[in-house]
């Protein structure tokens, strides 16, 4: 489709466009909820909170559903002997550490996720991580990070604990190319990339998380990085500073994005543009006719983004130009522009960016724009439909498979889907 | 620090916000950092509510820790009294906010907002969710009736009495059809309702407590501190019998009657539309008789299911316990009675490993028990909060009165085994269509957890009886023992075992089988 990277003329698009800053009531989650995805992906790590009970009920009830199997995240809750300090804090976390590895022999990696009791009582978690170490040296490595809400939001979770991991990264031997890709993706989404760089003929590639955290990639001077979500700058920042170079990109939603993604990979590996068309020209055609399903739906349709997740403003750009849906207000908890420069380019500079929120007077603005769909967190999504207001829960963007070609239209779908039912449904939206 | 998988309970501050989302023309102010504002969500996602909770976070962040986070709650306070103009105000907060003491409860009172505001202090490392929501509404109520003077409502000569009914609140099992339930069943013995708190109450409403001749306490967790209250410092005595399940309702109409001064058997012949007495009756219900089932939850559905469970459907309880500490002496006691140790505790995995050591038969428990019996193959009801959206049905399907105990029935009864399909298993235990390792036949064919799950059990099985160097088990019997109906064979093992120990058996036959079968009896 469009690619405007390529007509010569530079597109400015939202890069320079003024943002509207806000503070206030944030209705996001916090950091914590990363490890509902993250420890389903890595298959042999523990989470580990060292919060409140609060911590705790937070991860299950934004879990949606309770994970029947026994999860393989808990909370260590603080209790009032531990903050009064007649309970030495460190003497019980080794104790429940202790607990918890013998319950569960099987984990190689925990992480220690700090919380915001945790850090306001200064819990030195990385002192504390370290002294486990030792004392379970050679069985489990033991990490920590932050998903605290006072310094996190709801993604940023993810990008704290790859960020913990990056100097756990064997450091690779010689400076000859490789491709590290930094994100969580779907199974099946990795297994699709890695056929598709082996037929370009980039490799080898690796995956930052791993499926098990003792396979860790390595990383070094030949190291380029793409990255599959925009919410990793710290970890980015991280491998950058280990050697890694960050191919500039969109990020790989639709059609555009996933080739524009490739195409950074190809252009740095060498591979003839013949190459690239051939390798990619079926299954961006395949995903486009896919797409036309739902483009119709779409087209014209205005969409509003609350802050949430950080994926609005890529999903944003793929619903505007591959979709014709027209963005009114994107929204987003922080804008890193550093790790947007391959998007703000490509949306319509008409778009209304934000950042942080004042959940109650965004919601006058939405009142009085009334898009037809507003992506929003769950706490928010029953009232609004209730005000009529279409929606569709943005947790849901982290859960499902939405990166590459034959995703394209499931996220298209995503964002069909409501829409779709309103039409369906004989009830008026109003009540 | 306590190790924990899954919380029964929230934090206090969730039960203050139930206690703000039951009710209209009320805000709460919550001292919190980004990501409190998650519980929003098991108001609009798990109960379906149309609305967002009134609740204001302050989403303190680190940057602002050194600085004025004071005054952040100050600005949240003003700004959700112009916003919202409530007519009562609730200012607390979570538990990170509390490390930090900034006191929002007593910084609020210095504001001089023009409405009543309740401080509220919730120590979130110590205290729960019902207890929050226990204090709330107390407080809630005192401050609201500290004006009013305490007078003995007097009652004209031919009006009906009049009670209030209190403790129905956001995430409470079935509180809607509750209130309708339990509303008709008064309405149809003489007696009026004078209002429903904290559930649809206003703060004026709220302020007309007093003017009721007597309490209704439909939810202890949440309104008992309250009644004690009220009536202590407005003469309103309360009823104390929560009518879950026919026995219960019996007794409740009878206390109702007597409080109110109303004609006990002509409050009684009123209002019997139970079916579950003939259902429990009618021979299809004597596979019922001595099933083994486990029950767990918060203080007062275990106390009524376990009376049901006994009285009104002829099981056995292998089980019984409670993650309400409050209520913790209740539950001893009756466990007691039935000969049982009860089980206090909020650690999910301790219960999960006395729901696999009493090898019930069937699970009354909450959605984390729903797991359990899931894992282990086992048929589970939920019968009480924490619940999850599918136990928010949208057909009316109250808990409470006569009604209530239908519902019970056949909620209960719905993932069993229906009477005559068991003993087909029994003899025909190798179809392969319908055997042992699958579903219920009216559950569809789809679930299919079963058969991993059974192996795990047998292996579990094989392992105690490994550890206990017990007699061993001739493989003719080991055969014989997987011909028993999965949900009995574990009893049937540790029986056998025990027979055999007892008389100095070394080898376990199928002889000793049908020897220990002949002795303990089913």
């Amino acid at each position: 489709m469009n690619r405007p990277a390529e007509t010569g003329t530079v597109a400015v698009g939202c890069s320079e466009a003024p943002v509207l800053r806000e503070r206030g009531q944030r209705e996001v989650f916090c950091g914590l909820t990363g490890i509902v995805w993250l420890h389903r992906k890595l298959q042999d790590a523990f989470f580990l909170v060292i919060g409140s009970r609060t911590c705790a009920h937070l991860i299950q009830s934004a879990a949606g559903v309770m994970i029947f199997a026994e999860p393989r995240f808990a909370t260590a809750i603080l209790g009032e002997r531990d903050l009064a300090g007649m309970a030495d804090c460190n003497e019980e976390l080794d104790r429940v550490v202790n607990e918890l590895l013998a319950r569960r022999p099987e984990i190689s990696t925990l992480f220690l996720v700090g919380s915001c009791p945790s850090e306001v009582i200064k819990l030195d978690l990385a002192n504390a991580a370290q002294r486990l170490s030792v004392s379970h040296s050679g069985r489990v490595r033991i990490l920590n990070y932050s998903g605290s809400g006072i310094e996190t939001t709801f993604t940023q979770g993810e990008d704290n604990c790859l960020h913990a991991l990056v100097p756990e990264l064997p450091a690779s031997a010689d400076t000859s190319k490789s491709l590290l890709i930094v994100g969580t993706l779907a199974d099946v989404v990795e297994d699709q990339f890695t056929r598709m760089l082996d037929e370009l003929g980039i490799g080898p590639v690796h995956f930052l998380p791993p499926r098990r955290a003792v396979d860790l990639p390595p990383v070094g001077p030949g190291t380029r990085m793409l990255l599959a979500q925009p919410f990793l700058g710290e970890t980015a920042r991280a491998l950058t500073a280990r050697g890694a170079q960050l191919l500039e990109a969109p990020y790989p939603f639709g059609v555009e994005g996933t080739l524009g993604w490739l195409r950074a990979a190809a252009t740095d590996f060498g591979v003839t543009a013949e190459r690239f068309d051939a390798v990619t020209a079926m299954p961006a055609a395949r995903a486009q006719r896919a797409l036309g399903r739902y483009q119709e739906l779409l087209a014209g349709k205005r969409i509003s983004f609350l802050p949430d997740s950080q994926l609005e403003i890529p999903l944003a750009r793929f619903l505007q130009r591959e979709c014709g849906m027209e963005p009114v207000e994107v929204g987003t908890p922080y804008l890193d522009k550093q790790m947007l420069t391959g998007e703000l380019p490509l949306l319509s500079e008409s778009t209304r960016l934000s950042e942080g929120q004042d959940v109650d007077k965004q919601l006058e603005r939405l009142r009085s724009e009334r898009p037809d769909l507003t992506v929003c967190g769950l706490g928010l999504a029953n009232p609004l439909e209730a005000e009529g207001l279409a929606t569709k829960w943005s947790i849901e963007l982290v859960f499902t498979p939405i990166h590459g070609f034959e995703q394209a239209a499931d996220l298209a779908e995503l964002f069909a889907r409501p829409l779709m039912r309103r039409d369906r449904l004989i009830f008026s939206s109003c009540n | 620090m306590q190790l924990t998988l899954w919380t029964y309970e929230g934090p206090p501050h969730v039960g203050a916000m139930r206690i703000a989302t039951s009710m209209e023309g009320v805000h709460y102010v919550l001292h919190a950092p980004q990501g409190d504002t998650y519980a929003d969500l098991l108001f609009t996602m798990i109960e379906r509510r149309n609305k967002r909770p009134p609740v204001t976070y302050t989403t303190f962040q680190a940057r602002d820790l050194g600085s004025d986070t004071a005054g952040l709650l100050t600005n949240s306070v003003r700004e959700a009294y112009e916003r919202f103009k409530p007519r009562a105000m609730l200012v607390g907060e979570s538990c990170t906010a509390e490390l930090i003491q900034d006191q929002p409860g007593a910084l609020a009172m210095g504001m001089g907002l023009p409405i009543p505001v309740v401080p509220l202090e919730l120590p979130a490392y110590s205290k729960k969710e019902n207890w929050g929501a226990s204090e709330t509404f107390y407080y809630l109520v005192r401050t609201l009736l500290k004006q009013t003077a305490a007078a003995a409502p007097d009652r004209q000569a031919g009006t009906r009495p009049r009670a209030n009914l209190l403790g129905p609140s956001a995430m409470g099992f079935r509180s809607r059809d509750n209130i309708e339930e339990i509303r008709r069943l008064l309405d149809s013995i003489g007696v009026d309702v004078n209002l429903v708190a904290p559930e649809g109450a206003t703060p004026e409403d709220l302020m007309r407590i007093p003017a009721a001749d007597f309490n209704i306490c439909l939810y202890p967790e949440v309104a008992q501190t309250t009644c004690v209250w009220l009536e202590r410092e407005f003469n309103q005595p309360f009823v104390k019998t929560v009518p879950i399940g026919v026995g219960a309702t019996r007794d409740f109409v009878a206390e109702v009657a007597q409080i109110a001064g109303i004609d006990i058997d002509a409050a009684l012949a009123a209002e019997d539309r139970s079916r579950l007495p003939w259902y429990s009756r009618s021979v299809d219900s004597n596979y019922l008789t001595g099933k083994r089932v486990f029950i767990f939850g918060d203080g007062t559905h275990v106390l009524a299911a376990a009376r049901i469970a006994r009285e009104e459907f002829a099981f056995e309880i292998v089980g019984l316990g409670t993650y309400s500490r409050e209520f913790a002496r209740q539950v001893r006691a009756l466990a007691q009675d039935y000969g049982l140790e009860a089980l206090i505790t909020d650690d999910y995995l301790e219960v999960e490993a006395r729901i696999t050591e009493a090898e019930p038969e069937m699970v009354l428990g909450t959605q984390m028990e729903r797991h359990i019996a899931k894992r282990l193959g086992l048929p589970c009801a939920v019968i009480c909060a924490p619940f999850h959206v599918q136990d928010v049905p949208a057909q009316y399907s109250p808990q409470m009165g006569f009604e209530g105990a239908n519902v019970i029935f056949d909620t209960w009864i719905h993932p069993l085994m229906m009477g005559l399909e068991e003993h087909l298993l029994g003899m025909f235990r190798d179809d392969f269509e319908f055997n042992d390792d699958a579903a219920p036949s009216h559950l569809g064919g789809g679930i299919e957890a079963r058969p991993a799950v059974t192996a795990a059990t047998d292996e579990a099985e094989m392992s105690t009886a490994d550890k206990a160097a017990g007699p061993a088990w001739a493989e003719d019997a080991e055969k014989e023992l997987r011909k028993i109906p999965f949900f009995v064979r574990g009893k049937a093992r540790r029986n056998t075992e025990r027979f055999a120990i007892d008389f100095g058996l070394e080898k376990i036959t199928v002889e000793t089988l049908y020897d220990a079968k002949a002795h303990f009896g089913r």
